[in-house]
């Protein structure tokens, strides 16, 4: 049986109001209802970490929720944090190094490489590994990725 | 062998290499950062439909009945489809060439009729509203099957016992020996004669954008617009033309953002025919994505091959003759258009590459198999031929117990032996064995390294060192697919545009997915005609926009777009330099274009600003001379000739720690030095080199589409299919020589796929170095645990 | 997920079929829906969904948990930690009092998946689907927790050991739910060590083992987790974990590579618990 919801949730700043199967995971939300596709699909089943989003200030897949879940919740994409200028450092480290080459599963390392970036800390470049290690990159064979991070979160 | 003298002005003007050489960051990746590229399934359409395939739960079986009855009453279904009603909208295709002597496939539908072959085969097709609903729909397919004996084990299918196709005879797609006599002669006249089988595993591109095609079709017109995930998208428009009954120029196809691609989207799918032919059908967009699962199961497969190899020495380490013999397994088609022989084809085109022995005899047979079809993948060929030889050459060495290094001193290639012929036929215009091999042995400190892995021993740390010599095939000519009948284009062409504001737009036929294909030609441009790299704007991808060409495969994209840009850059340049000694009245000879300006060629002044010249070019010609006509849009096209691929060379190198309790590896470092000619960008160059490194490491050490003997893959998903991933992957040391070659003014060789070529037999070798003084040694790839706690009998 | 996929991927699907959802505010309600036909528990949905994705299960109903707060505390009280089932891996990773007092728990975290995921699924969900190989169902066996479990007109408390009962399958009758887990603290003298083999960061253990003083708790190595008690020296140790596990092969490891993986943790623990 299908029961269509309302939800409501703050996405990108903006609050939206939309009707939704309980079926519907939140990158799917996001992509068809919303028009953000700039957060990707790679893999469903939580392995990949292309879905990579922010929900409530913390990283998830969005894939692995649902976007009923995500009620009453404050969603961050690529997109958003772009705008905000929050991922400038990052974006600017990631284009001088090279940290992307198709672009895929680079939405996905910037929420996750900002979650570390946000720790306000140094990491060696083994932590930085270990942190990324959830995202799936087939094109950089990530040292780049690791570099870009490096020169951001170390200085 | 310094850096290439790049000559990109006219003779007597300041040579000034411009923007090459330079480690630009990428324009096109500005948007890639934010999130707003333009991959296919972010394009929204009116009236879009999904299509999603039904498909064989069977290896190999007879399709006795399909209903669709409950399936087209779903919620949001506009159309459910079998092969035959999809055959009335797409025309079947055989994978064969005519060079490959012999090779046999039989025809192959875009959804299977009667009979399905391998797991995953699309057998109906579902076309609804969105994707959720037709796979509720597909879900209530009713489908009786007739299970057939499923050849999977390419042993088995050689014998024949079984054969897949009856009215082909036997299981044999194609079957070669190149002999250059005196093998058996060399053999005998050895000091030592060395022997293993080697194993490589059956595996897949796992590209993170899955296959996606969105097909357009205008009723009206008759015409069809694709947007589509590919490499090429002239072979891609030809191919709808002919299968879909279209006039040629009335398709057209775009690529634009592909996420990922490796040699995996330059095939053609029966499952994206049949999107392309639904449109057609149902007058209306239809999209089809592949999901991972799907991707798992139906994206082409690759390497499964077993080879015997046998190396013929003599005691002073001096290679006489190999002898190779090539196994492989494909799927129960090959693949079009470019075939599945071409990989065993490379396998014995390259046994024994970089060395100088004169006697060679290597033997291929490719077999089908009721598992997913297979074809060419990033390297094709190379990561086996390399490993092959560097594996048995290393067994070589120890056997003489002379050092790995030394081994290969002595048998590769001389720097000065060029243009030379290789006993497999092929030609090499000039390569820089010697020079690499010196170079990657002061770049990794060598002996170092061994006094290290002599001390490590001693505190029970098993480390080791292994190398990998390699040649790689780039730039094709005709000489790969056209001379066999294929309507693969070896020629591209580029259009260089100057706009009235002083910008350039590069139109060109070679492709991007994220190597930098867009960035080198912006390089390449600017400096050829003497703007400044923010000026210039790519465009690749699309049929209707660019010429016409091949798009991107083999290592192609700078060594041949790359020259097509540059020779229309110099046309360009000539060209404005013709207007502007009209409106300067100066002659020609005494301009240059520099900095956006036209610059007097001795003082150095600027004399014009582009965006001024332009303005009077285009808005102003009654200003101009009345026999002069400005011509600022000028195409230039490029074909490799001289040579029927531009071989380079290359050298890695492995350092591990195997922990001989877990049978772990650990990857402590990799070097890779690689001669690819002149380099417009060198960093774009390293990343190419890693990302192929890690790819070959995911082929040594994880990578492996396990299928059951019924013939089910068992691990089709991202958690039991391991891909690398940071946490395991080592730092890469690059380093580069430039041997341009001569064949083109930018002397540019291809590099995209050197380094999956040698990083599998790096790591082999490495492996085997660590566990030799404990007697083990491993052959068969993915190395994983078990087989390595197996190779040292602790299991 | 092994295999689980293999004869699914001929139909692949990655889009769940259709499901009704409902919220509950408290715990009486979700029992309440959770007595109905076909209802099932949503609570990080980590492994939910991956499995709703693929089409593996299909259930009628998700009942969100997610919202219920008296599931989310972590507290020493009465001389054990409290943890509620809802309690994220994050949460559990920061937790000084986890830190402190449960060392096995907390050296096992780090082992779970990754960030991303770590952020949303729940020691109850983990505890509560039992797969062979991950890593909280050791712990607890090895640290002998009490588990609290809730059911529309009741309460009862069951030991670990007794909670896992077979392949993906707990003490956990049709409408209950886990509530809690209760975890003795630990105390100085108090041996612990987590280990565990896995190909890359993150991914599921071949197989790995929980320590604590005597007992050794393996995971990965039969259909729920393998308890062996040793107490003398580490020779006899051996010896018994050779006649006695019997794990099953997985897609890349024969049962008598995963025998030796075990024993090869065995020794590496005995020596640094």
């Amino acid at each position: 049986m299908e029961h269509a919801l309302d939800i409501t949730l703050t996405v990108n700043g903006t609050r939206v109001r939309h009707r939704v199967e309980p079926r519907e995971h939140l990158i799917d939300f996001l992509r068809e209802k919303l028009g953000l596709t700039g957060s990707h699909v790679g893999c469903e089943h939580g392995v990949c970490g292309a879905c990579t989003l922010r929900v409530d200030g913390q990283i998830v897949r969005g894939c692995l929720m649902l976007a009923v879940q995500a009620n009453g919740c404050r969603v961050d994409t690529v997109e958003g944090l772009s705008d905000s200028k929050e991922l400038a450092r990052l974006q600017k480290a990631f284009h001088e190094k090279n940290a992307l080459q198709c672009g895929f599963c680079t939405p996905g390392m910037l929420l996750a490489a900002q979650d570390l970036v946000l720790k306000n800390k140094k990491f060696t470049r083994e932590e930085i590994r270990q942190h990324m290690s959830g995202n799936y990159c087939r094109c950089t064979g990530y040292q780049a990725i690791v570099d870009a991070i490096e020169e951001v979160v170390n200085g | 062998m310094g850096k290439a003298e790049l000559p990109l002005h006219a003779p007597g003007t300041r040579t000034d290499r411009g923007y090459i050489g330079r480690s630009m960051p990428r324009p096109n990746a500005a948007r890639l950062l934010q999130g707003r590229g333009a991959y296919v399934d972010d394009l929204r359409f009116p009236r879009l439909a999904h299509v999603v395939f039904y498909r064989s739960p069977y290896a190999h079986a007879l399709i006795k009945k399909l209903d669709f009855k409950k399936a087209t009453q779903a919620k949001g279904v506009i159309a459910v489809l079998d092969g035959r009603a999809v055959a009335e909208y797409c025309t079947p295709w055989v994978a064969v060439l005519g060079h490959l002597k012999g090779i046999k496939s039989p025809p192959q539908h875009a959804v299977a009729i009667d009979r399905a072959c391998w797991q995953g085969e699309a057998v109906a097709a579902v076309v609804a509203e969105t994707r959720a609903q037709a796979e509720d729909a597909a879900a209530l397919i009713e489908a009786e099957w007739e299970e057939l004996p499923a050849v999977i084990d390419m042993e088995v299918s050689l014998k024949g016992t079984s054969i897949i196709h009856k009215e082909l005879g036997d299981n044999i797609c194609f079957a070669r020996t190149h002999d250059t006599g005196g093998v058996d002669e060399a053999f005998a006249q050895a000091d030592l004669v060395v022997e293993e089988t080697y194993g490589f595993g059956r595996h897949t591109g796992v590209c993170l954008e899955g296959r996606s095609i969105l097909a357009d079709y205008n009723a009206a017109e008759h015409s069809l617009t694709v947007y589509h995930s590919t490499q090429a998208p002239h072979m891609m428009q030809d191919i709808f033309s002919r299968h879909l009954g279209i006039p040629e120029a009335s398709v057209r196809v775009i690529a634009r953002d592909v996420g990922g691609s490796y040699g995996i989207k330059v095939h053609v799918y029966p499952d994206e025919m049949a999107t392309a032919a639904l449109s057609v059908m149902l007058r209306r967009p239809v999209k089809f994505v592949a999901d991972r699962l799907e991707s798992f199961a139906t994206d082409i497969h690759a390497r499964e091959h077993r080879v015997k190899v046998k190396i013929a020495v003599k005691k002073t380490g001096e290679i006489l003759a190999f002898d190779m013999d090539d196994l492989t397994a494909i799927g129960p088609y090959s693949v079009y258009p470019r075939t599945s022989g071409i990989e065993g084809n490379q396998v014995v085109n390259l046994t024994g590459g970089p060395y100088k022995h004169q006697k060679y005899r290597g033997k291929l047979n490719v077999v089908f198999t009721n598992k997913n079809v297979t074809c060419q993948y990033r390297a094709v060929g190379h990561p086996i031929a390399v490993a092959l030889t560097e594996g048995i050459v290393d067994k070589a060495a120890a056997a003489l117990k002379m050092d790995p290094a030394e081994f290969r001193r002595r048998n590769l290639i001389p720097d000065d032996a060029y243009p030379y012929t290789f006993p497999s036929g092929v030609k090499f215009e000039r390569l820089s064995h010697h020079q690499a091999l010196d170079m990657l042995l002061n770049l990794m400190d060598y002996k170092k390294l061994r006094q290290e892995q002599k001390e490590k021993r001693k505190q029970g740390r098993h480390l080791g060192i292994g190398l990998a010599a390699m040649i790689e095939v780039t730039n094709p000519s005709p000489a790969f697919y056209g001379v066999g009948g294929a309507r693969i284009s070896a020629q591209d062409g580029a259009t260089l545009r100057l706009e009235p504001t002083g910008m350039v737009t590069v139109l060109c036929s070679v492709t991007e997915q994220g190597q930098g294909t867009e960035g080198i030609f912006a390089q390449i441009a600017a400096s050829a005609v003497g703007v400044s790299m923010d000026k210039v704007k790519v465009i690749t991808g699309d049929t209707g926009v660019t010429p016409y060409g091949g798009g991107t495969w083999a290592s192609r994209g700078a060594g041949i777009g790359g020259e097509a840009v540059l020779q229309a850059g110099r046309a360009l340049r000539s060209s404005i330099l013709d207007v502007a000694s009209h409106v300067l009245g100066l002659a020609k000879s005494e301009l240059e274009i520099k900095d956006d300006q036209i610059v007097h060629l001795l003082t150095q002044l600027p004399k014009l600003a582009l965006s001024e010249l332009g303005r009077i070019a285009y808005f102003r010609p009654d200003t101009l001379p009345m026999n002069f006509q400005s011509e600022l849009t000028v195409t230039r096209h490029y074909t490799p000739r001289e040579y029927g691929f531009t071989f380079t060379n290359g050298i890695q190198a492995s350092l591990v720690d195997v922990d001989v309790d877990t049978g772990f590896v650990k990857l402590l470092k990799h070097w890779c030095v690689e001669d690819s000619g002149t380099i417009i960008n060198p960093m774009l160059v390293d990343e190419q080199l890693r990302g192929g490194v890690v790819q070959g490491i995911g082929a040594a050490l994880y990578e492996e589409c396990l299928y059951s003997p019924e013939g089910q893959l068992l691990n089709g998903n991202m958690a039991d299919y391991l891909v690398p991933m940071s946490g395991e992957m080592p730092d890469i040391i690059c380093a580069h020589i430039e041997t341009p070659t001569k064949q083109s003014e930018l002397g540019a060789k291809g590099v995209g796929e050197a380094g999956t070529a040698g990083a599998p037999a790096a790591v082999m070798n490495a492996i085997n170095d660590a566990l030799a003084p404990l007697g083990a040694q491993v052959t068969a790839m993915p190395f994983t645990p078990e087989r390595i706690l197996r190779a040292l009998k602790r299991v | 997920m092994a295999g689980k996929a293999a004869g699914k991927a001929a139909g692949a699907a990655l889009k769940a079929p259709a499901f009704a959802y409902a919220k509950p505010a408290s715990l009486a309600e979700a029992l309440e829906l959770l007595a109905r036909p076909g209802a099932k528990v949503l609570a990080g949905g980590q492994s939910l969904i991956p499995s709703l994705n693929m089409r593996l299960s299909s259930p009628e109903l998700l009942v969100d948990i997610g919202s219920i707060e008296q599931l989310k505390h972590i507290e020493l009280k009465n001389g054990a930690i409290h943890i509620g089932a809802l309690v994220t891996h994050a949460s559990l990773e920061t937790s000084e009092t986890v830190r402190k007092h449960v060392p096995l728990l907390a050296q096992a975290v780090p082992h779970v998946a990754h960030a991303a995921i770590r952020n949303r699924g729940t020691l109850g969900g983990s505890l509560a689907l039992a797969d062979p190989a991950a890593e909280y169902p050791a712990v607890a066996v090895a640290l002998e927790a009490v588990f609290e479990i809730a059911g529309k007109n009741s309460t009862r408390r069951v030991g670990a050991a007794e909670f896992f009962k077979g392949l993906f399958e707990t003490d956990l009758k049709a409408g209950e739910l886990l509530t809690a887990v209760e975890f003795p603290v630990a105390k100085p003298a108090d041996k612990s060590v987590f280990l565990e083999l896995a190909r890359r960061n993150g991914d599921y253990a071949i197989v790995g083992l929980a320590a604590h003083n005597d007992r050794f708790v393996f995971l990965g190595a039969g259909d729920r987790p393998v308890q062996f008690s040793f107490r003398n020296n580490l020779e006899e140790a051996k010896a018994n974990l050779e006649a006695n596990l019997k794990p099953s092969a997985d897609l890349y490891h024969t049962a008598a590579t995963k025998l030796h993986l075990a024993g090869v943790l065995l020794e590496r623990a005995w020596n640094t618990r």
